[in-house]
């Protein structure tokens, strides 16, 4: 989105092509406002966790003991000292964030939107609780006696959620725990595609304005590639017996 | 830190040193002098590039009861290959439990169950502030780097940090640009003082390996050089720092990698030599 000129401000705590370096668009417009400048809120991870917790559970501030003796509450006065009221110590205090949308990916949902991941969560229980509209983005539709079988890995639940979107595939080149890997090839390639600003217009439209939808772009990849990203095993969990109460 | 590739391929260590330094290369020496650290240690917080391979090498060699935090919500990861980033399925096969980032910083970490941050920096002064923001000046930085990511509070609440990172004028700095992770600010007194009186778990940075070196902190809070790797000299360890670094009397000499610690490395860890080229 940076690359393609449709994000202003950037609130983040880390910004880089993981595992590979840099992000080259972001670098272009931070350091030399090319093609345009790019406004910048910063905070660390603690302190994004903390800004959607705050948000999903409307609370004005969420307190947290990180920035002490460092430069991130100068480059962003939203981060402040606050005294606790219960005695002398001071922490900092990060303001609640509430997106307009948040769009999660998710191994499955049902049609009511009540949604269930494994793997690694992240923040995206708070994020989605903290936002106006939630987008699920799943790669399976699931009835809803699914999700009823196995209620504790309901991460979000359809009261939330605005839309799902069925989209297999969807999280490339990123990941989804048991469907299939990460592309690491795209990380690789995207550090040399982005450092110019043409050869990035140029993937942007042939891999983005220039497919019709995420079919054809799983076709483009091709059948091999998607194919060498499933996973190398299978790891099912056991399962558990909730037990039925009459 | 984000950058585990080595831009500039490293040549073996030493051409014209024993033999020995002939067979690994600095990054690999970096490596191993880095996982070496770990034993007897028990929970580590893994951070992104450089810290995932030593930890992951510390687990299958001198810590074998390491329990691996990363960031993204894993705890007790036993990860079948090197991950490729610090958020990646294979953190979570077989893992002890996955968290939400929120248990993690809130309960593990701030809590106080981590015993060392390993981390990665663009820069570091003598009393092991990092820089991992911006080079040169914040609203108009020349070098936007990734930013804190959790660097900064694990920086502030794991009981110790390890750093991991190469040495040279550019990130070996008398004043570093940005401080993102506080270190021993300006001086062990007045660190353990601010440490207290803000209620800090952690006792700051405790260890630096370089592919130069092993530093650790002295009574002073500045890092003093205990160890030099083989094939370095400490001529050109001075040419690739800032200030004038204390040395320890007498200067120990790293023992070069064993062959399982080069296997481990070329053959499971990183078969490609994302790291260690």
């Amino acid at each position: 989105m940076v690359a393609a000129g449709v994000a202003r401000k950037l609130v983040f705590s880390w910004l880089g092509n993981p595992g590979v370096g840099g992000l080259h668009a972001i670098r272009r417009r931070v350091e030399d406002a090319d093609p345009a400048p790019l406004e910048l809120e910063e905070y660390s991870h603690f302190g994004m966790v903390g800004r959607y917790t705050a948000g999903a559970s409307n609370l004005p501030f969420f307190p947290l003991r990180s920035y002490f003796e460092t430069d991130l509450p100068k480059a962003n006065p939203l981060i402040r000292p606050i005294r606790s009221p219960f005695g002398e110590e001071t922490v900092y205090a990060v303001p609640p964030l509430k997106p307009d949308v948040t769009i999660v990916h998710a191994q499955r949902a049902d049609a009511e939107g009540n949604t269930q991941i494994w793997g690694l969560l992240g923040c995206q229980k708070e994020a989605a609780f903290a936002a106006e509209r939630v987008i699920v983005v799943v790669e399976e539709l699931v009835d809803e006696a699914v999700i009823r079988a196995d209620p504790n890995r309901t991460v979000i639940p359809g009261l939330i959620v605005d839309a799902v979107v069925v989209e297999p595939f969807g999280a490339h080149p990123s990941y989804v725990q048991g469907a299939y890997d990460r592309d690491n090839r795209f990380y690789r390639d995207w550090d040399t595609i982005s450092r110019d600003a043409a050869t990035t217009a140029a993937w942007l439209d042939e891999w983005v304005y220039g497919v019709s939808g995420r079919v054809e772009y799983a076709e483009k990849l091709g059948v091999e590639r998607v194919a060498g990203l499933r996973p190398s095993g299978e790891a099912p969990s056991g399962s558990v017996d909730y037990g039925v109460y009459k | 830190m984000s950058e585990p590739r080595a831009k500039n391929p490293t040549p073996a260590a030493g051409a014209a040193g024993p033999p020995i330094t002939r067979s690994f290369s600095k990054s690999e020496m970096m490596i191993v002098a880095a996982a070496r650290e770990l034993a007897g240690q028990r929970v580590c917080f893994v951070g992104v590039g450089l810290p995932n391979i030593a930890v992951n090498l510390a687990r299958l060699t001198v810590a074998p009861d390491l329990e691996l935090v990363y960031e993204a919500g894993a705890f007790g990861a036993v990860p079948a290959r090197l991950p490729l980033s610090i958020g990646d399925p294979t953190i979570v096969t077989g893992a002890t439990a996955v968290v939400s980032m929120f248990e993690l910083f809130s309960f593990y970490l701030q809590g106080g169950l981590v015993d060392v941050g390993f981390l990665g920096a663009a820069q570091i002064d003598r009393f092991g502030n990092i820089n991992s923001t911006v080079i040169g000046d914040y609203e108009h930085p020349k070098t936007r780097l990734p930013g804190s990511g959790g660097a900064c509070e694990i920086a502030i609440n794991a009981r110790q940090v390890f750093v991991i990172m190469r040495q040279s004028k550019r990130s070996f700095v008398d004043r570093i640009d940005f401080r993102t992770s506080p270190g021993n600010l300006g001086g062990a007194e007045a660190a353990a003082r601010i440490r207290r009186e803000e209620g800090w778990l952690g006792r700051g940075p405790s260890v630096v390996v370089t592919d130069l070196g092993v530093y650790h902190f002295d009574e002073s809070g500045e890092m003093r050089l205990d160890s030099i790797h083989p094939g370095a000299t400490l001529e050109v360890v001075r040419e690739t720092m800032g200030w004038e670094p204390r040395v320890a009397q007498p200067l120990a000499t790293t023992p070069a990698p064993t062959p399982e610690e080069l296997r481990l490395i070329r053959e499971h860890l990183d078969p490609d030599g994302a790291y260690t080229k």
